[in-house]
């Protein structure tokens, strides 16, 4: 079976700035990956690349095995490559559920059956399923740009999970949320992902979430990943420790 | 789950209105049939407006098939309601499929003032070429239906009258259901985020051509129908950029609630108007601004919002 993900010697730059280094990575169906790496490290570059937001100056972008190098956001999305960010991309005037319901009708019914209304009571009941997933169902009717920011970044990942993942990337899910609900949010996170069948490839600066959540780890410094492999192994790098987790300890401290 | 009382109370609308035939004098009549075919054009606004765009030039297509039908009329004989509806409705939707490739890369003012720049290119068309009526325009002749023709009498009979309120409601009908579907959805979306809505795997582009072409031909059928009631087109009471600005007018008095409100929207702004030209000649439109400016600051929903107001506080 082809890798889930798998770069080839991308590049990117920003004028002076080099963003993605000859970045190789491969990603095998079902891993957890996480990845970390200072600010300005080329860390959502890379999910920016694989997710068509960027296109990389060179090299190549293959999901299984096809190459996807360039395809825009859509249709990669339409592949099965699903992304949250950093800042939730959501619906702020719109209320949980019409956010999810226009996630997960987009997802099943667009192409074929557009002109079906979209308050059904499957499309309803299988939108408060995915927020009960979430643990956010008790938010249903509010307006979502007035709630906070983790209730905004779980909606935003449970409607980058409409319709069939396999590829999940996730940009610093737990970025902006207070560090003591950071276990609560992850741990929510993967009891939703439990079962899917779905590869899981996490941006995050807390170096506690990474070791626990994640099977093997990417750490990104200057656009070059400059360690790959157990988070034991990588978190005890000397390399990482010196660029990526001694900052990252120094400046939080 | 919410009830959904707009088609029922649309078909006690569309009762009521053809009884009303019977029962309203003839101006009566004239501002009903004429509120419809403004509240079709408005209708296309509205979809637009619900993706966050306004269209300050929606008179181009307005323009389109009242002028599509004229010319058809005057130039190849064709009477039929049905097939001059059809070709106005061919002539918007095939202009906008064209313009809507351009139209679909902006947004908020900038797409607010390119389609008042295309509606002012057509007037300074038909207005400058006398192969396109300069200045006089056309005249329409009655329409017919099929192979009925009405006897001589007065313009707006009632096989006029019940089509438009027919075609008005049909219209309405088929807009509820596209903005009540995925499709229709997809533009609130757009009007929130762009960016998710590409990443959920569609094309916004795409969607908002779709939509401009959908309101340019709901846009047409006003028009047609228009023509047909007064039976003379002219660019200034067509294509000018001032009916553009009396549809937007409209829109912001009826808001988005339901594709129900630019209808009533349409017949409030014709009362108002009316009402205001024959009580006070001289500050008419100062009348209608204030209307205006009080909807905007009491109801910035519009008028339709009113009864969610009401639903809110019980």
């Amino acid at each position: 079976m082809a890798a889930v993900l798998a770069t080839e010697n991308l590049n990117k730059r920003f004028g002076a700035v080099v963003a993605a280094d000859d970045v190789s990575v491969t990603v095998e169906v079902g891993e957890r990956l996480g990845v970390i790496g200072a600010n300005g490290a080329g860390k959502t570059t890379f999910v920016n690349m694989v997710t068509g937001y960027l296109k990389p100056d060179t090299g190549t972008i293959r999901h299984d095995g096809r190459d996807i190098t360039g395809l825009e956001p859509r249709h990669v999305t339409r592949l099965g490559i699903h992304r949250s960010f950093q800042i939730p991309q959501i619906f702020p005037e719109l209320s949980v559920l019409d956010n999810m319901m226009i996630a997960l009708g987009i997802a099943v019914s667009a192409k074929p059956n557009g002109w079906r209304p979209l308050y059904h009571a499957g499309m309803v009941a299988s939108a408060e399923e995915a927020l009960t997933r979430f643990s956010i169902d008790e938010y249903r009717d509010q307006m979502v740009g007035k709630l906070p920011q983790g209730v905004r970044k779980l909606l935003d990942i449970a409607m980058a999970m409409a319709g069939d993942t396999s590829l999940l990337l996730l940009d610093e899910p737990t970025s902006g949320v207070s560090a003591d609900e950071k276990g609560a949010m992850m741990d929510t996170i993967m009891a939703a992902l439990e079962g899917e069948g779905m590869t899981l490839f996490f941006v995050e600066h807390d170096m506690e979430v990474v070791e626990r959540y994640a099977q093997r780890v990417l750490a990104f410094y200057d656009g070059r990943v400059i360690a790959d492999g157990p988070p034991d192994t990588v978190l005890a790098d000397a390399d990482v420790r010196t660029y990526v987790v001694g900052p990252e300890l120094h400046r939080r401290r | 789950m919410k009830r959904d009382f707009t088609i029922p109370g649309m078909t006690v609308a569309l009762l009521m209105l053809l009884a009303g035939y019977l029962v309203l004098p003839g101006w009566a009549i004239n501002m009903v049939a004429l509120s419809l075919a403004t509240g079709l054009v408005v209708l296309g606004l509205m979809v637009q407006m619900r993706a966050g765009l306004v269209s300050f030039g929606q008179a181009l297509y307005y323009g389109i098939g009242a002028y599509a039908a004229a010319m058809s009329y005057t130039f190849m004989g064709i009477s039929d309601i049905f097939l001059l509806a059809i070709i106005g409705v061919a002539a918007s939707g095939a202009i906008a499929f064209v313009l809507g490739f351009l139209m679909s890369r902006y947004r908020a003012i900038f797409f607010a003032m390119l389609s008042m720049a295309l509606s002012m290119i057509l007037f300074g068309l038909l207005v400058n070429s006398a192969e396109l009526g300069s200045t006089d325009g056309f005249s329409v002749g009655r329409p017919s239906y099929f192979t009925y023709q009405p006897g001589s009498g007065k313009r707006l009979t009632f096989e006029l009258y019940g089509l438009i309120c027919l075609f008005s409601f049909l219209c309405a009908f088929a807009a509820h259901r596209y903005l009540s579907s995925t499709m229709g959805y997809i533009g609130e979306a757009i009007r929130e985020n762009e960016v998710r809505v590409e990443y959920l795997g569609i094309s916004v582009r795409r969607a908002i051509h779709i939509k401009y072409m959908l309101a340019a031909m709901l846009s047409g059928l006003g028009g047609v129908l228009t023509a047909l009631l007064i039976g003379h087109v002219t660019p200034e009471d067509f294509v000018y950029w001032t009916k553009s600005g009396e549809f937007v007018f409209v829109a912001i008095l009826s808001g988005t609630g339901s594709v129900a409100a630019p209808f009533v929207g349409a017949l409030i702004f014709e009362l108002v108007r009316t009402y205001a030209l024959q009580y006070a000649p001289d500050f008419w439109q100062m009348l209608l601004g204030g209307t205006l400016l009080l909807v905007i600051l009491f109801l910035p929903g519009g008028l339709w919002s009113i009864f969610r107001l009401r639903k809110e506080r019980s």
